[in-house]
């Protein structure tokens, strides 16, 4: 692998992140009052036994911030302390750092996340290229119908149906959750099955409903690649129909479909968080759920430029890893 | 040529028919609904909480005691005209990036196309959502529809873009050059008709996609919270656990309602893909 092509990729990495995290700064100082000022000083006016904390969280901001400072100054500030992932400390829940609470939440949505996109991708993958092969049962043409419309469904809203059928109607699955009320994390077995029991609908609402966009992108593809030369010659040497379809189109059309993966994890992320909320799992989008309520800004802002970070190495590694699978790209851009 | 009759159209179409009857259907939903339902009702406090569907009110009341039919009635058009104009004005701009970059190239195509990839990469909804939180007044459903357009613009300028490339170096765009027609006009009068299916095809997307994401925001709780939108029901929904409670005709109209805008959108994208991109007409 070049490592002019690694160099330039991985700037485009640290040019998305720096993005992110810069508009994450700018877009608050835009609004005529700080947010976050107020919402400190509204904490420490509020009074109670959190007082003397809020004051120290008063006294640190400023002192963090420098809000006497010139913008500049705070800008620089600020990108070093994104760099060490340093996001400041939680406003609702004091002592606590802000990075701390995200850290902890991470795993649960990475988790889910990973798992039901992967499965969403290989059925819908191999629904959408039979989907386009004219051979394929005719029952599966009726059955793309609705799969079609699920697609036009948020995650969370069929999660929402989801909920009230299996868990709230027929009680075969929890109403929400990680794991059972009154156990906590550990390494045991009958945790995991308990998490895993926990996350069976929420990755259901997400498989079922993106599974339709994986299958109408690679019915897309497969309808391209069809018209090919190579395909035409392959059927004219008078190959099978079932070698011509895995071997010359399948193989073919597979690959730009991992493209689309990487275009897609914005909104498959947008959706999953929303997905979280609704069945309060302890992920990331429950957090930032949480710290919208509280109007807790360090947490909030911590949320975005973590899943931003996320997301950004995530389409670093499939960048990476996708000229491996495709000798037609030669690490070009 | 003869007008085409509605049935001949049904028949050609029937993806596009589909979904403008749908999209159409829901359209008339709000202002055909409030000639028969007071839509006061839909205001906090205005009937007995928490009932259950019944001749009074055909679907039932919210913990807060609005009239859930006056919600929806009041609501859809709200929703619709947050997805509305954010579509417009994310694909007026986004049209307008897509022209330049794909016209002029050079740096500021680098330059346009490059901001649109980053931005496509992260996830909107979090923008949104530091937009949102970081605006002190309360939301309205005018500013609901500018911070949503203030992404709705990627996807479009990308669409564009390529068009107008490929369509750069055509015949009759290098006839219309070589007759000595200035950039301006042989975008207004080559390049912009020969869009226009792409233009309608990409409005649709672009509604579709705003409608989900003012959605997305207000189940967040960071809508225009004095307003019964259909994103907005839903959060209240949630907020007061009616999940759990059983009352299930709070969630399920708004859910209902947000379903048909979703497949009435995407039965006529589809239906309008079609007649801007021929090769679609191979698949079934």
């Amino acid at each position: 692998m070049p490592a002019n092509y690694l160099v330039r990729r991985f700037a485009v990495f640290l040019i998305i992140v720096w993005a992110g995290a810069t508009i994450n700064f700018f877009m608050p100082r835009l609004a005529p009052v700080n947010p976050i000022r107020e919402r400190l000083l509204q904490a420490v006016s509020f009074g109670g036994a959190g007082k003397t904390d809020m004051e120290a969280v008063v006294a640190t901001y400023e002192a963090k911030f420098g809000l006497d400072q010139p913008l500049w100054k705070q800008y620089l500030r600020y990108i070093g302390d994104v760099a060490r992932l340093d996001f400041g400390v939680s406003i609702a829940n004091f002592p606590s750092r802000a990075s701390d609470i995200i850290l902890r939440a991470l795993p649960w949505t990475l988790g889910l996340l990973t798992i039901a996109t992967l499965i969403a991708f290989a059925i819908g993958t191999l629904l959408g290229a039979l989907l386009a092969w004219p051979k394929s049962p005719a029952l599966l043409h009726y059955l793309s119908a609705p799969l079609l419309a699920l697609s036009a469904i948020p995650y969370y809203l069929l999660g929402l149906v989801l909920v009230f059928a299996l868990g709230f109607t027929l009680r075969v699955f929890p109403l929400g959750g990680g794991f059972a009320l009154g156990t906590l994390p550990n390494p045991s077995l009958s945790f995991a099955i308990d998490v895993v029991y926990h996350s069976i609908v929420p990755a259901l609402s997400i498989v079922l409903s993106s599974v339709g966009f994986w299958a109408l992108s690679m019915r897309g593809m497969m309808v391209t690649v069809q018209g090919e030369d190579y395909v035409n010659y392959a059927e004219a040497r008078g190959l099978k129909s079932r070698d011509v379809f895995i071997r010359y189109a399948v193989r073919n059309a597979l690959l730009p479909q991992t493209t689309s993966l990487a275009l897609a994890m914005g909104y498959v992320v947008s959706g999953a968080v929303l997905v979280e909320v609704v069945f309060a799992y302890p992920g990331v989008g429950t957090v930032l759920f949480r710290a919208i309520q509280t109007f807790d800004y360090f947490v909030i802002y911590g949320v975005v430029v973590m899943v931003i970070l996320a997301i950004a190495l995530a389409t670093l590694i499939l960048d990476i890893v996708y000229p491996l699978l495709d000798p037609r790209i030669a690490y070009k851009r | 040529m003869t007008r085409p009759s509605f049935g001949a159209m049904a028949r050609q179409q029937p993806q596009l028919t589909a979904g403008l009857v749908i999209v159409f259907l829901v359209v008339a939903f709000g202002p055909v609904g409030s000639v028969f339902v007071d839509t006061d009702l839909s205001r906090v406090g205005s009937a007995a909480a928490n009932t259950s569907p019944s001749a009074e009110h055909p679907l039932g009341t919210d913990a807060a005691g609005r009239d859930l039919l006056a919600v929806m009635i009041a609501g859809t058009p709200l929703t619709l005209r947050i997805g509305f104009i954010a579509g417009a004005v994310g694909l007026g701009i986004g049209t307008l990036l897509g022209f330049i970059a794909g016209y002029f190239g050079g740096w500021i195509d680098t330059l346009i196309r490059g901001a649109a990839d980053v931005l496509m990469t992260i996830p909107g909804l979090l923008f949104l959502v530091v937009l949102a939180t970081s605006l002190q007044a309360t939301v309205t459903v005018n500013m609901m529809a500018l911070v949503v357009a203030s992404l709705a613009w990627m996807i479009p300028t990308r669409t564009i873009r390529s068009q107008v490339l490929s369509m750069r170096e055509a015949g009759y765009v290098q006839v219309a050059r070589l007759s000595g027609l200035g950039d301006l006009e042989i975008i207004a009068r080559e390049l912009l008709p020969n869009l226009l299916p792409y233009l309608a095809a990409s409005f649709v997307s672009a509604v579709g996609a705003a409608v989900l994401a003012s959605i997305g925001l207000e189940a967040l709780g960071l809508g225009p919270q004095n307003e019964p939108t259909l994103g907005m029901t839903i959060y209240w929904a949630l907020y007061y656990t009616s999940l759990l409670r059983g009352i299930w005709w709070w969630w399920a109209p708004p859910i209902i309602m947000i379903v048909l805008i979703f497949v009435g959108l995407f039965l006529v994208s589809m239906g309008l893909d079609r007649i801007a991109n021929p090769r679609m007409w191979k698949t079934p």
